[in-house]
């Protein structure tokens, strides 16, 4: 009677030690990987894989921020829509409202301390001068968006204009 | 004589109340009345507290698929740091009396849920306004009180805000010439047209 019970305790605790050996480190939540440097396009533009072959899963890149540093970035080529230097999360944009419109509309701007929006935005299609914005105009995130801090996925030796001009002013 | 016989009717209750105890002791009726008191104020702040719970605001469809469905995606329901503002955290005083008379404002949302002023998509965004301009009413009228159980001036550290943001701060909202509700209107829902509503001002 007395050793059936030793037995049981024994195979009891040989269970619960076993079940405590679950392993639950790496397999299950693996570290992210490195973050991929930019490398040569050359022949092959593959900003995507990045060279991953395409029967192996591939890790994605981390999340970009946002700039949000509120001064003004240099434009690339002449009539370039400035991009912009803040974030917008949930800014809402919609046929109700325009939230950009708060800060940029000519009557705020001062106040708000914000570029206004050019003449030409309060001139309709047929050349005809309006109060308020245009409606060819409204939606502003089809011309202006903002920047993120991701790095380039293919080398990039672009010069926009005035390059030089800006980088000469940096320092 | 309408009277006379009401008093006629009340007039043992009100014997009844007025005579001293024959079966029960001062101790029973005072300890008595003391427990009894505790379990109806309690039960009464737990049931009042049971409204304010995101369970039973989202348990109506009207809530479910149109406000808490936008609240969603905004700031104020998943963010970094994992505190949320559930719905009564904005739209009912944390101050006892203050919040007792909102929730007596409220019965007309009841009067509304029973015969269904907005349950249909359709009829909840004719009704938009109507109801935004509510809130932004008593947001203005109360100084953003509801914004500023969480936000308070003199906490935000404007160093780590963005510049544009810290400079407006101060000069509109540290001045006191406007309060939050003024800039930041349509924060955790979807706005309705905005035509004719001042904003940022």
């Amino acid at each position: 009677m007395k050793q059936g019970l030793h037995a049981l305790i024994l195979f009891v605790t040989a269970i619960l030690l076993l079940a405590g050996c679950d392993d639950h480190t790496s397999a299950k939540y693996p570290a992210p990987s490195k973050p991929v440097t930019v490398t040569d396009a050359g022949q092959q533009i593959d900003g995507i894989r990045r060279g991953v072959p395409i029967n192996q899963e591939a890790t994605p890149p981390l999340m970009a921020r946002v700039e949000n540093f509120d001064r003004p970035r240099p434009i690339n080529y002449e009539m370039q829509p400035p991009t912009i230097p803040h974030a917008i999360d949930n800014y809402q944009l919609t046929v109700n409202t325009n939230r950009c419109m708060l800060c940029h509309t000519r009557s705020n701007a001062e106040k708000f301390q914000a570029p206004p929006v050019s003449d030409a935005h309060y001139v309709t299609r047929d050349g005809e001068v309006l109060e308020q914005i245009s409606t060819r105009r409204y939606f502003c995130v089809q011309c202006h968006v903002v920047q993120t801090d991701a790095p380039e996925l293919v080398k990039n030796t672009f010069k926009g204009l005035d390059t030089e001009f800006w980088n000469k002013a940096q320092q | 004589m309408a009277l006379r016989r009401i008093w006629e009717w009340l007039k043992p209750y009100w014997q009844t109340l007025r005579r001293p105890s024959l079966h029960y002791s001062l101790g029973f009726l005072t300890l008595g009345g003391f427990v009894a008191g505790i379990i109806f104020w309690g039960g009464f702040n737990t049931a009042m507290e049971f409204t304010n719970t995101e369970t039973f605001c989202t348990s109506c469809h009207e809530m479910n698929d149109n406000v808490f469905a936008e609240l969603k995606t905004t700031i104020h329901y998943t963010n970094r740091s994992g505190v949320r503002a559930v719905c009564s955290d904005c739209h009912v005083p944390h101050d006892w009396t203050y919040k007792i008379a909102r929730k007596m404002q409220a019965s007309k949302e009841v009067w509304g849920k029973i015969f269904g002023t907005i349950n249909t998509r359709e009829k909840f965004l004719e009704k938009r306004l109507e109801l935004a301009q509510h809130e932004w009413a008593r947001l203005k009228a109360n100084n953003s009180r509801e914004c500023r159980n969480c936000h308070q001036y003199d906490s935000m550290d404007l160093t780590r805000q963005s510049q544009r943001a810290a400079q407006i701060h101060q000069q509109f909202l540290g001045t006191g010439e406007n309060t939050c509700i003024d800039c930041h209107k349509g924060i955790a829902h979807h706005l309705p047209n905005m035509a004719g509503v001042p904003q940022g001002s």
